[in-house]
């Protein structure tokens, strides 16, 4: 026990030198950890305050605004060569949905009725016919094709991906913390079947069996439950993520029980219960911790895809993952649509990484070597 | 070895029973298949009927013997890989499961390959060059890798390089070009955690006692690099790249809706949605078994790379 404490201090010693030295590369450290602290914050602000911070409703659009762009990307227009004062065209009227829509020559003529009439142009006018209107700051990251503010719905969806992964966390953290002291500090039968269980979860094709539980879960019916479809989801995913916890947790008291100080609370009686909670509890809580946090990335990501897939969190309700799935079919004439809610989610897990990596460098020096 | 090897077959023969326990609990619990498959109009004679076929006329679990229970017919089969008909289908879940099988396979090894010859070099260059432009680079692509949703990062490949550029198709399964795309969004993850492997399995090799004596006796550097360090920095990442193979091909399901790839991930997304059950336990057997053998025949290649655990 000497020598691991030893060869511990020996490594903070040897980490703090080497930090020193590359005075750069620190630099590099704290600013990744300021990015990635400021966009966790933003997130959980956003979460919190999201029935104030989104400027439109996230569940209902005007058809009108389908497909609206960003604010920063500009109109798109054709080209149309008119023929006998109308353009190429089979119809005798351009129908257009909007009174803007047409530029002729240069200028814009105004419509009475989403409709161009022969005296407006005349034959061999050079129309610009505008297929889609630039964005404006009315929807700063554009709207789908239901005319819904992408920005209100990435607000609302912040809270989604949290609530899920918190719930996730929690639920799956304390089963696995339990397992893994019992699998670890018991032995024998116990631990046996507890690591069966473990192979057993970590073989199961995780997204697919992950979404047959999610429809089947689906189905159930609870009542009093708020947001029902969203605690659904973390729970059946929980189901897979306490595995990580387990194992961890298993390994460290492996480690632990054979310490004096476990020995001596047992010669002085304490209970089971009491080693387990007060002595080795505490002492696996930073493992807890560094699996927790590095585990909230791979839970966000799991939600997104179950909810990409369908079997997620249920359509009116914003989720990050059923945003994208929304804009697949307008790729070619609306990217923003599948774009926009794919950065949110990218940043967000990547923050949590980098955050993850930075507490399990802090909590546990030893393991820093290894990256 | 034997002993080592039996104890690691019969603990996946148990996994997959489970898995088997499991699987079929999740389709009974889904519901009584007879109503996808009858109309609202079918009478109760009819009902009867085709609840005979099927067997769900039996108890689950309590019969005797005990293979003429549900579960036991449904275990008996399944090991004769006989998953029944499927409901959406007029084949057999078998037939579909043979036809997709190839394209998942192919995907599956288009993708582990792309993330060994993008994952080991990026690995090794930023070991050897540590806090280079390369190192950084690489924990870049590492980071982007781990945070990357899968889906969309397929559907930002599908915009630019299949409607923006027009390089390659953006769906289906055609010509060499169509494996691109879905092969980057499949093997992404894995191009991170190879490179991040090789590049902590070449640091610890580097670091090491062999490396300096080598160094010391006057081995040129790129010989200390492929023949002392490379050869001993494999022996870890090796063993993972068996088990990504099979995390590959389990885990297409997202890359081939994404991409309309005909493989076993695409078959079991139509079946969910279809509520085809059948086809669904099938795919999830026969995917949780894969992967199983294909742990086994690491850990049987790790045994017989690594003599310590040979002798054990």
């Amino acid at each position: 026990m000497a020598g691991a404490a030893e060869t511990r201090q020996l490594e903070v010693g040897r980490s703090l030198t080497a930090g020193a030295s590359l005075s750069l590369q620190w630099l590099g450290r704290r600013f990744t950890l300021f990015f990635s602290l400021t966009i966790l914050g933003a997130l959980v602000v956003t979460a919190v305050m999201a029935q104030w911070m989104a400027p439109y409703d996230p569940r209902r659009g005007d058809l009108d605004d389908k497909n609206t762009p960003p604010a920063w990307v500009g109109a798109l227009t054709m080209e149309r060569q008119v023929v006998d004062g109308f353009p190429e065209d089979e119809n005798t009227q351009i129908s257009v949905n909007r009174a803007s829509n047409l530029a002729v020559s240069g200028k814009v003529v105004s419509l009475s009725g989403g409709t161009l009439t022969r005296e407006q142009v005349a034959a061999g006018d050079q129309v610009l016919e505008v297929i889609r209107p630039a964005g404006s700051t009315e929807f700063l990251l554009g709207a789908d094709d239901q005319g819904r503010d992408l920005l209100s719905r990435i607000i609302w969806g912040a809270r989604v991906s949290l609530i899920v992964a918190a719930v996730t966390i929690v639920v799956g953290g304390s089963i696995g913390t339990a397992l893994g002291l019992v699998s670890g500090y018991y032995g024998g039968w116990a631990d046996e079947v507890i690591m069966r269980m473990v192979d057993i979860f970590l073989a199961l094709p995780l997204v697919m069996v992950a979404l047959v539980l999610a429809v089947v879960v689906g189905t159930f019916s609870v009542p009093y439950l708020p947001m029902k479809e969203i605690h659904m989801i973390a729970l059946v995913l929980s189901l897979f993520i306490w595995v990580r916890f387990a194992r961890q947790v298993r390994g460290e008291v492996l480690g632990l029980k054979t310490m004096d100080y476990v020995a001596l609370a047992r010669v002085a009686g304490a209970s089971t219960r009491r080693i387990l909670l007060v002595h080795l509890l505490p002492g696996v809580m930073n493992t807890v911790i560094v699996v927790g946090t590095l585990q909230v990335s791979v839970v966000i990501l799991l939600e997104s895809i179950l909810s990409f897939l369908g079997a997620g969190v249920a359509p009116p309700t914003p989720a990050w993952g059923s945003m994208v799935a929304d804009g697949r079919d307008f790729l070619k004439t609306a990217w923003w649509v599948s774009t926009m809610p794919g950065l949110a989610l990218l940043l967000t897990v990547m923050a949590f990484n980098l955050i993850g990596d930075w507490i399990r460098d802090a909590l546990d020096p030893r393991l820093r070597q290894q990256r | 070895m034997y002993r080592f090897l039996l104890r690691r077959l019969v603990a996946s023969l148990f996994t997959l029973l489970v898995i088997s326990l499991l699987v079929f609990l999740l389709a009974r619990g889904s519901g009584d298949p007879r109503s996808l498959m009858l109309d609202d109009y079918a009478d109760p004679g009819q009902w009867e009927e085709v609840g005979a076929k099927l067997g769900l006329d039996k108890p689950w679990f309590a019969a005797w013997p005990p293979w003429d229970s549900q579960y036991g017919i449904f275990l008996v089969n399944a090991a004769r890989l006989d998953f029944g008909n499927a409901i959406s289908d007029p084949r057999t879940v078998s037939e579909l499961i043979l036809e997709r099988l190839p394209a998942t396979l192919q995907l599956g090894m288009a993708a582990f390959i792309f993330s060994i010859i993008i994952g080991v070099p990026l690995g090794i260059l930023s070991s050897l060059k540590r806090n280079s432009i390369w190192d950084n680079m690489g924990k870049l692509v590492a980071l982007l890798g781990q945070s990357m949703p899968p889906f969309w990062l397929g559907i930002m490949l599908i915009f630019l390089f299949a409607l923006r550029f027009e390089w390659v198709p953006p769906s289906g399964r055609q010509d060499w070009n169509s494996f691109i795309l879905p092969a980057i969004t499949l093997g992404w993850f894995f191009v991170a955690a190879n490179m991040r492997l090789i590049r902590s399995a070449m640091l610890e090799v580097l670091d090491s006692e062999y490396i300096k004596l080598a160094r010391a006796k006057g081995v040129s550097p790129p010989g200390v690099v492929w023949k002392h360090a490379l050869r001993n920095a494999l022996i870890p990442p090796l063993t993972f790249m068996g088990v990504t193979l099979g995390l590959l091909i389990t885990g297409s399901i997202v890359a081939e809706t994404v991409f309309q790839w005909p493989g076993l991930g695409l078959l079991a997304y139509t079946a969910l949605i279809r509520s085809d059950y059948p086809t669904l336990q099938g795919i999830v057997m026969v995917f949780s078994g894969m992967y199983l053998i294909i742990n086994f025949l690491v850990d049987i290649l790790y045994a017989y790379i690594d003599p310590r655990i040979r002798y054990s």
